[in-house]
């Protein structure tokens, strides 16, 4: 199946023992197992990273732009959620932080968050025809998962840019000011999660959403490599009282806690709901799709436990992020001082003007057949296939549950002599077996096997 | 194709199972998003009705490329009178039925503003069945 949606998720295959963890934790059922490796459906697959965070063999890459790519600009902006601060330790001050980012070669800093107090501060709206519940567009994964697997509810989703989009449009309209010749700036997002470069590499006019908004996606944990060599380099120099204090990037407190769960606090929205971990997201959006009188205002849903911290590139525990996150905030100031709105105010007609979502993003439903009369035969094979399979759900057969395989069957894409608990009685067909899982595994008289026995 | 689900007399818990489960069904088939809804709204009245009011029943869906009909019959008691029972706001639900957030006599008035063609047959003493018709290409065909 193809996808309109690039993918920044990559099996490598050298690396990959088709040990199944993927293929059983994946959210929306896009693994199977064929050959001894993990294959990714990409008509399914959301970029949670669910996958990657299951691996036991780091056998899941992401994708990323190339660091060097910065270096092909002369003003180098990092537009940074606060979840990169919180990724070290209290030893390691903000201080140091913003001047290893210096260091390493960005030349201004701005917070993701403070998209949301441009948001505020401008009183950016969304159109009336977003529905109540309105749904947060905030989490890159749930606006795949909802556009795949709950096309009825697009309407629901929040059409204003992100904060992380909103504060880059910010920082791109305050350098492209200082520094004429535009080439040479670049703005840079610095990402926790893989659904964010998936976006970015998902070209306009194939519902990207995010070209000339970034230059590049990097991965928040190569960047906290770079920056933790850096101060481990510069500790002296860092923590020295001599050192010039750093252009600190701002953002007010609320804006500040906007990736925690619960953290959106939408004004205007008295009833509202946070949710995180993409399975009880999913268990929820059922229920929204049912419930037409669900009396609530806004639903946050976040596909990461606790939100941005639980990010599959974040390298530190989520609830110790999530802590120093909340100690930020309370640093920060409630309110944006004056210096900061008149900053502002001077692109506010730019940013209102770039502050909704381009107006290409309609719904890809995933269903059994295009043509319905074929996709109701191919439901009641789809039954008839599933009655007959043992409905243990081991995934010995590459696929994750009983039910999955039958709809492989019915799609043309499996056979029932994949089963190894049918075929189990019946012992003359080995060969449908070393096709899920390689010859090694399975030849009768491997050196694994006489060792065991 | 036809699928059935059997629906348990006063167990409230599972109210909503067999609209959600022909929910996924006509998902995967590609029933139109606001066809769906409007399935689901008169599904999930008629299958509470069957826990609240009845001895018990269950809800037969048969989907072909032109419509989606679903059936809902249950063993009893039966409607003494269908007509006030069309009538929004009337209700015969006992206190504890009402105490659960059901019971505001909306059902079958729901029911009939959802479906194309709802045919009730029912009487006092007799078993109760509502079969409703929603047709996929165009409203109201």
């Amino acid at each position: 199946m193809t996808s309109p949606y690039h993918h920044s998720l990559t099996i490598r295959e050298q690396l990959c023992y088709g040990c199944t963890h993927c293929m059983k934790k994946c959210p929306t059922y896009a693994i199977r197992i064929e050959k001894g490796h993990a294959k990714v459906d990409p008509s399914r697959c959301i970029d949670c990273g669910q996958c990657m965070q299951a691996c036991p063999h780091h056998a899941i890459g992401v994708e990323q732009t190339p660091f060097e790519l910065l270096f092909s600009f002369k003003q180098r902006v990092a537009v940074i959620p606060t979840v990169f601060f919180s990724q070290f330790e209290d030893s390691i001050t903000n201080k140091q932080v913003a001047l290893a980012l210096y260091d390493i070669g960005f030349t201004h800093i701005y917070f993701a968050e403070i998209g949301v107090d441009i948001m505020k501060h401008l009183g950016l709206q969304n159109p009336d025809s977003v529905q109540k519940p309105m749904i947060s567009n905030f989490c890159p994964a749930i606006i795949r998962l909802i556009r795949t697997r709950y096309p009825g509810l697009c309407d629901h989703l929040s059409r204003l840019r992100s904060p992380g989009e909103i504060a880059a449009i910010f920082a791109r309209a305050e350098v492209n000011d200082q520094y004429p010749d535009h080439s040479e700036n670049g703005i840079f997002y610095i990402t926790p999660c893989p659904a964010k470069i998936s976006e970015f590499k998902t070209e306009e006019g194939n519902h990207g959403r995010l070209e000339g908004v970034f230059d590049g996606v990097l991965n928040m944990d190569t960047v906290f490599n770079k920056v933790s060599n850096s101060i481990s380099k510069n500790k002296k120099r860092f923590s020295s009282e001599l050192c010039a204090e750093p252009e600190l990037p701002f953002t007010t407190a609320g804006a500040s806690k906007w990736s925690l769960i619960n953290g959106e606090k939408q004004p205007n929205a008295s009833r509202r709901l946070g949710i995180d971990e993409i399975h009880q997201v999913i268990d929820f959006l059922e229920y929204v799709e049912e419930d037409d009188d669900m009396n609530i205002d806004f639903l946050e849903f976040k596909a990461c436990a606790e939100g941005c911290t639980g990010g599959i590139l974040c390298t530190r525990n989520k609830f110790l992020a999530k802590e120093r996150i909340q100690h930020l905030a309370s640093q920060l100031p409630e309110t944006l001082p004056e210096i900061v709105k008149t900053r502002i105010d001077k692109f506010a007609d730019f940013l209102r003007a770039n502050a909704l979502e381009p107006d290409n993003m309609e719904d890809h439903a995933i269903k059994l057949d295009e043509d319905m009369e074929t996709a109701i035969h191919k439901m009641e094979k789809i039954r008839k296939i599933t009655s007959a399979l043992p409905g243990i759900d081991c995934g010995l057969c590459g696929a994750p549950t009983c039910s999955e395989l039958a709809h492989d069957i019915a799609q043309g894409g499996a056979s029932i002599r994949q089963c190894t608990v049918l075929r189990l009685k019946d012992p003359k067909e080995l060969n449908t077996l070393s096709r899920i899982w390689g010859e090694k595994k399975v030849a009768p008289e491997s050196d694994s096997q006489s060792n065991v026995l | 194709m036809q699928t059935t689900f059997s629906v348990t007399a006063g167990d409230f818990t599972k109210a909503g199972t067999a609209s959600s489960q022909i929910k996924r069904m006509l998902k995967q088939l590609g029933v139109p998003q606001h066809t769906i809804k409007r399935i689901i709204v008169a599904l999930f009245e008629a299958e509470v009705n069957v826990i609240a009011h009845s001895f018990g029943g269950e809800v037969q869906c048969e989907v072909t490329p032109e419509k989606v009909f679903v059936r809902v019959v249950d063993t009893g008691p039966g409607i003494p009178n269908l007509s006030l029972a069309m009538k929004e706001g009337w209700s015969t639900a006992s206190e504890q039925v009402r105490e659960m957030g059901y019971g505001a006599g909306m059902g079958l008035p729901n029911i009939k503003k959802s479906a194309d063609i709802l045919e009730i047959d029912t009487a006092a003493n007799n078993h109760t069945d509502i079969r409703m018709t929603f047709y996929l290409n165009g409203d109201n065909q």
